[in-house]
């Protein structure tokens, strides 16, 4: 062999090498649980909570938890990201968690076809858990994926109208108001402007007002993604329409985009007492069940009232609906010890008293029906409201992906350009959005 | 002589000097080989593969690349954002810490508080400066623009407006000059002052001296500044994926989608999507087909400097 040709041979065996290596440095999962869950066991737990009353909740539930299984030790990790998580899951080895929950319920998909999550069918047939009749309808569908249920809901989320009581009384508004189109009109009379800008809004309609995003506003039209094939079916659900329609009548009938966009950078953090609901910058905002608890630790100087959201006035008759979303919990694949895993998940999601008594420490949803019966649980008027909502079975979700959130983030993007002007056909802006969501399906499949 | 006549102990002491060279290079060859070489190779490897990080990967062919330059819609947007940037934010940044390192070197009065207060802001984190920069620059609240409106000047929509985020970005990095102006004035303080002296013997004004005294002298170290200041452009990561966090106010936390790139993908940089795609879609494959057009264009980029060598030969030479 020259010498030419053995360097080139030896570079050929070094590249083959390297790929070999490189395609044995991969996180490897198995779907076996063969761990004495009655032994002696220490399992890590990673969670995103991080507000002090969060924290205190989550370590009290994992103290119940350990007393009805004293042999099995739960080390608790808490203010973890959705991006720690998926490292952590990809790496595997002793360093990652046995449980996770994480508030992203768009990452069901990729974490059930990644099986990064392992599927918890087998382990709840074993425990004589029947899904559909321990959880609500919507908090099953954000869990699962086509089919694969690799995760249960840790207490749930919804969306409603929070509005200034005070400001309704100033404008002469006696009640929430139940349709669009109500709720234009109260919009308008609410909105009070100064200059070129306003000393009160009644609603930021633009879509980065904080939780008026594309997603949370067309549930109301109960739309749906994907048709049966699994195709994005966002330009031919009327839904999708409707809604940009509306929307861009609210901007234009509130002052107008730019306007509109100027006010909203005066707004203080969404998580902070500068909250703009918080501060009387808008006088009706979409929010999550959390904003009253918020609202009251910042000293608001006004009466808030919670209502449903309004619904399309075709609809009125699905008043009550809302978005719901919520915290997911399943159970690492990389993890050598799933049946113990199992038991910690299986009580924080279905012991009534546990799931109760989360609820009622974070203001939550509860996420189990015999949850949402207890007599345990306290229910102030506003999560009340709340928990309507997350029963009411009109109520819809963004259902999950393999990409995760990605084809939401498509529709918001279309929703931006379209809401400044960008874009101005909207049919064939809605085309657009289900070829991009198609490309992006295709490729993560 | 040849192979079949040499002498064995001449044969082992060739040998052994091989091996002793060997082990005096071995730091470097395993450096070179476990941080450069072996991620090259499975970058490569890994562009033409399905892989999420969980499952073992599967060969996928030409389509990741496929997918990246003709659907994947935040590709082109962000390649043109980085020439942008590597454009206009690096030819400022020179000729900004060129000038401040020669305004610098010629202060009598107080030249260490001068030195000091311009140096300081390059060691704010950038997570911290991009933050507060975001807050000075917001349209609404912030002091800059309330200044310029009181002057009767237009106020920009700086990290909101798509066309003002990238100039907003170099300011920030204007702002953080400290580490070009420090070799700038090393450089300015070791040109020889008889050729000054000599140029303004033969008539030469102020600028003729700058033209062909200083900068022969420091073209080197200008060439050093433009090479490192491309690569560093090209892996821009936390300012502009921080400032469109803070000005779009989705943070992204409570299961929020953020839509990176805000303004209008105005923002958006390649390492950025290098780490949606591989870190947050679970898509490797084609974070590793960026990650390779970025190790291309730095590579393109760093060759046709390095074509003009003469720029690193100073006027000694």
């Amino acid at each position: 062999m020259s010498g030419s040709t053995k360097t080139t041979a030896v570079a050929i065996a070094a590249a083959a090498a390297i790929s070999l290596l490189a395609s044995a440095c991969t996180g490897s999962s198995n779907n076996t649980a063969t761990d004495d869950p009655n032994k002696d066991v220490t399992i890590t737990f990673w969670h995103g909570w991080s507000a002090p009353n969060e924290v205190k909740a989550i370590n009290a539930n994992i103290k119940a938890f350990e007393k009805v299984h004293p042999n099995i030790h739960v080390k608790v990790q808490g203010n973890i990201t959705d991006d720690k998580i998926n490292q952590a899951l990809r790496a595997g080895g002793s360093g990652a968690p046995d449980v996770v929950s994480s508030f992203t319920t768009d990452n069901v998909g990729k974490f059930c076809s990644s099986k990064a999550f392992a599927d918890l069918t087998p382990f709840l047939k074993k425990s004589g858990i029947d899904p559909a009749k321990t959880f609500p309808r919507t908090m099953l569908e954000y869990t699962q994926f086509e089919g694969d249920r690799c995760a249960l809901p840790l207490l749930g989320d919804a969306y409603g109208l929070y509005y200034n009581k005070d400001a309704f009384k100033a404008a002469g508004i006696t009640s929430p108001p139940r349709t669009m189109s109500e709720f234009k009109a109260d919009a308008i009379k609410l909105t009070k402007t100064k200059g070129d800008s306003y000393s009160q809004l009644g609603f930021m309609p633009n879509f980065h007002g904080y939780e008026s995003t594309t997603t949370h506003l067309a549930a109301q039209w109960s739309p749906t993604y994907f048709d049966t094939s699994g195709k994005s079916n966002v330009a031919t659900d009327p839904a999708f329409a409707s809604m940009f329609s509306w929307h861009q009548d609210m901007v234009k009938s509130l002052g107008g985009f730019a306007k509109l966009e100027k006010y909203r950078t005066t707004f203080g953090d969404e998580w902070d007492a500068k909250n703009p609901f918080q501060t009387g910058q808008v006088a009706m905002a979409i929010d999550g069940e959390w904003r009253a608890g918020m609202a009251a630790d910042a000293g608001v100087k006004f009466q808030v009232g919670v209502a449903p959201f309004p619904v399309p006035d075709d609809q009125a008759d699905t008043y009550g609906k809302g978005y719901t979303t919520g915290t997911i919990i399943g159970v690492a694949n990389t993890s050598a010890k799933k049946n113990a895993a199992w038991e910690l998940v299986k009580y924080m999601t279905t012991d009534t008293d546990a799931v109760v008594s989360f609820a009622n420490a974070i203001h939550n949803v509860p996420s189990t029906y015999a949850a949402l019966k207890s007599p345990k649980l306290k229910l102030d008027a506003a999560a009340k409201t709340f928990v309507e909502i997350a029963q009411n079975p009109d109520s819809t979700t963004t259902p999950a992906s393999i990409n995760g959130g990605t084809y939401q983030l498509t529709l918001q993007d279309f929703g931006y350009a379209y809401e400044a002007g960008k874009q101005t056909d909207l049919a064939a802006g809605l085309k657009g959005v289900d070829t991009q969501v198609d490309k992006d399906i295709a490729q993560a499949k | 002589m040849s192979a079949a006549t040499v002498h064995p102990l001449l044969k082992a002491k060739r040998r052994r000097a091989t091996l002793r060279n060997l082990a005096f290079l071995s730091p470097w060859l395993i450096g070179f080989s476990v941080f450069f070489a072996y991620p090259l190779i499975s970058t490569v490897y890994f562009s033409f593969m399905k892989y999420d990080g969980f499952t073992s990967p599967t060969w996928n062919g030409l389509r990741n690349w496929s997918y990246v330059f003709n659907d994947y819609p935040f590709f082109w947007p962000a390649l043109r954002n980085t020439l942008w940037l590597v454009l206009v934010m690096v030819s400022t940044r020179v000729v900004f810490g060129l000038g401040i390192g020669l305004l610098i070197t010629k202060i009598k009065t107080a030249p260490g508080l001068f030195r000091t207060a311009f140096y300081l802001p390059y060691l704010a984190p950038p997570v911290a400066a991009t933050m507060a920069f975001a807050f000075l620059l917001n349209p609404g609240t912030g002091p800059v623009n309330r200044i310029l409106g009181d002057f009767g000047l237009p106020t920009p929509g700086w990290f909101n407006d798509p066309s003002w985020s990238k100039p907003a970005l170099t300011l920030l990095a204007l702002w953080g000059i400290g580490d070009l102006m420090v070799i700038f004035m090393a450089a300015l303080l070791d040109v020889p002052k008889e050729q000054y002296e000599a140029a303004e013997l033969d008539g030469a004004g102020s600028w003729a001296r700058f033209r062909y005294v200083t900068l022969p002298n420091i073209s080197p170290i200008v060439m050093f500044a433009v090479v490192t200041g491309v690569i560093q452009t090209m892996q821009y990561y936390t300012q502009p994926l921080v400032a469109g966090k803070v000005a779009s106010g989705v943070i992204g936390g409570s299961g929020q989608q953020f839509e990176p790139g805000y303004p209008e993908k105005s923002t958006l940089t390649l390492p950025q999507l290098v780490y949606n795609l591989g870190f947050q879609r679970f898509d490797t494959g084609s974070a590793c087909v960026i990650a390779l057009v970025l190790f291309a264009l730095a590579m393109m980029f760093t060759a046709l400097l390095m074509r003009r060598r003469n720029g690193f030969l100073s006027a000694e030479d």
